[in-house]
């Protein structure tokens, strides 16, 4: 499902002193089956542009094209809610949605809403808790017994149990662990390449962006200033840092790298692996700056 | 949602209104409710209406905005309005529809009844408006300490208000965040029948409370480790101070009362 916006605006609290303009000319398109990373800084609209990606806001001008579905000001909240079962959202710190008696019944609340059958939704649900490596016996368990960690995982399992054909992820990791960082983004990743989703990652981690996103989007004061993909992105370091982001650590390695041994700058390296390779094959031509 | 609401919120700003003491604000606005009951006939009211908006041009606060977010009121003033031209048989009568009869005395009641309701929600909301949140908790307790003497717990009362006062926005951003996520996985406060509608609340609820509850806790014990003891022997940080601007503002008060006094038939 192709996701663009076109020409969107929205204006938070329209008409009183307190009104505040979020976005203004947005022009995104989100290919179907992309792995999309939304970067910016602080208050640069990432959050309100994602509320827009399943009609939880209506843009204030402009159109939002969902799939074959378009939202503009003056659709209505009801023809919403199919695109909300193909869009789902897991939001900054998920697991303050978490309400339900145990976590079985919390999981199968999303497929409940959208009609899947009780039976159904039952066994999606106890697959997912399994999935997320939520130790067993945790469905009978209430949510607020777990840890903060497992709370985060029972809440991405109940939109996983969803099976949206769109993931929109709201800084999934914040607050976890690095082996939990890891072990959450590469479940996402192994979901994303399996059942050829449409993932859609908001992050401040610029290592997250270069290592699983195919595409990427820079949101800069409410309007979209770059897209492409990230060895476009990260490659100019300076206008990132113009809109006060920086590039991943193995990018800055790299650079550093080249000016120390003399040579020209190569094609950002995304991930350690790449930076190794990069650094090997140097080193293999006799080079490196000692 | 909540966007249009004017009750308790507070808009930063600078006029003569914005400036005076919070002590005289808080004075002002209770005697002029016990005020407003004095008004009796057309002259009084009009004079009390009159007041109310010069009160509303002398804070600078768009008008517009401040009748807007009167709605949910304006329910309530229409609705004792209807009862009284229904229910009030006095006077002439004025006009008949079957067994629909409005009398003159019916007429007036309301007109008087709905001035009465505006002008004492207006003024109020204007405190609130003009004021900081913890500013009027700072008067209140200034205000109440008198009551210390009788065991009031006015410290605790005050320590209170002005933490749910800071923590209004902070629950109303929580809200809509947890609305939201649970609009997303589908569930649905806005259609269905009455019974669905009370039953989509509860996911919005049940989160809300845990996280007052956490949230609570959290509070406590960063007060305790900050070497907060309770009220005994605390200083201030914010001074209160009163100038010529609050002892006019309580004048002109009491210049109105006067008035309002010969006025009343």
């Amino acid at each position: 499902m192709d996701i663009a916006l076109e020409q969107v605006d929205y204006t938070y609290a329209a008409g009183t002193p307190f009104q505040k303009q979020a976005l203004h000319d947005v022009n995104v398109r989100i290919p179907s089956g992309s792995y999309t990373a939304i970067i910016g800084h602080t208050g640069s609209g990432k959050s309100t542009l994602l509320q827009h990606l399943n009609g939880l806001l209506k843009p204030t001008a402009g159109i939002v094209r969902i799939g074959d579905t378009q939202v503009t000001k003056e659709t209505k909240g009801k023809q919403l809610k199919p695109i909300r079962r193909k869009v789902g959202i897991v939001f900054q710190f998920p697991e303050h949605q978490l309400f339900e008696e145990n976590v079985l019944k919390d999981v199968m609340f999303g497929p409940l809403n959208f009609g899947v059958k009780e039976e159904e939704a039952r066994t999606r649900a106890l697959s997912w808790i399994e999935r997320l490596g939520l130790p067993e016996g945790t469905a009978e368990k209430s949510p607020f017994d777990l840890s903060g960690g497992q709370m985060r995982r029972v809440a991405i399992a109940g939109v996983l149990a969803m099976e949206p054909d769109v993931l929109v992820l709201d800084e999934p990791t914040a607050g976890l662990d690095p082996a939990g960082r890891k072990e959450i983004m590469d479940l996402f990743y192994e979901l994303h390449e399996q059942r050829d989703m449409t993932t859609i990652l908001v992050t401040h981690s610029m290592e997250d962006a270069a290592r699983y996103a195919d595409h990427m989007i820079v949101m800069h004061d409410g309007t979209d200033v770059l897209q492409g993909p990230p060895e476009t992105v990260f490659a100019d370091a300076e206008r990132l840092a113009q809109w006060r982001l920086g590039v991943p650590r193995t990018v800055s390695f790299q650079r550093l790298y080249e000016e120390g041994a003399g040579l020209p700058p190569a094609p950002p390296a995304l991930t350690e692996e790449q930076l190794a390779a990069y650094l090997a094959a140097d080193l293999r031509k006799g080079g490196g700056a000692s | 949602m909540m966007e249009k609401m004017v009750f308790g919120r507070y808009i930063p700003g600078d006029s003569f209104v914005h400036r005076l003491d919070p002590r005289s604000k808080l004075i002002f606005v209770f005697i002029f409710i016990a005020a407003v009951f004095l008004a009796n006939n057309t002259v009084s009211y009009a004079l009390l209406l009159a007041f109310t908006l010069l009160a509303i041009l002398a804070s600078k606060v768009r008008i517009g905005f401040l009748i807007g977010g009167l709605k949910p009121v304006m329910f309530l003033i229409a609705f004792t309005f209807l009862l009284h031209i229904f229910f009030t048989k006095e006077g002439d009568l004025l006009f008949q529809l079957g067994f629909l009869k409005i009398y003159e005395e019916g007429l007036r009641q309301g007109i008087y009844i709905s001035v009465r309701f505006l002008v004492l929600v207006l003024m109020t909301s204007l405190l609130t408006l003009t004021t900081s949140p913890i500013s009027i908790t700072d008067g209140l307790e200034v205000l109440l300490n008198p009551l210390k003497k009788v065991k009031f717990p006015v410290h605790e009362l005050a320590l209170m208000m002005s933490i749910s006062l800071r923590f209004i926005p902070t629950l109303m951003d929580e809200t809509d965040k947890i609305l939201k996520a649970q609009l997303a996985r589908g569930s649905d406060i806005s259609s269905g029948t009455m019974k669905e509608r009370i039953q989509a609340v509860v996911p919005l609820l049940v989160p809300l409370f845990v996280s007052a509850f956490k949230r609570a806790e959290d509070l406590a014990v960063a007060m305790e480790v900050r070497g907060y003891r309770g009220g005994e022997g605390r200083t201030r940080y914010r001074q209160l101070k009163w100038d010529w601007r609050d002892t006019t503002a309580l004048l002109i008060l009491l210049a109105v009362i006067v008035a309002l006094w010969f006025l009343r038939g």
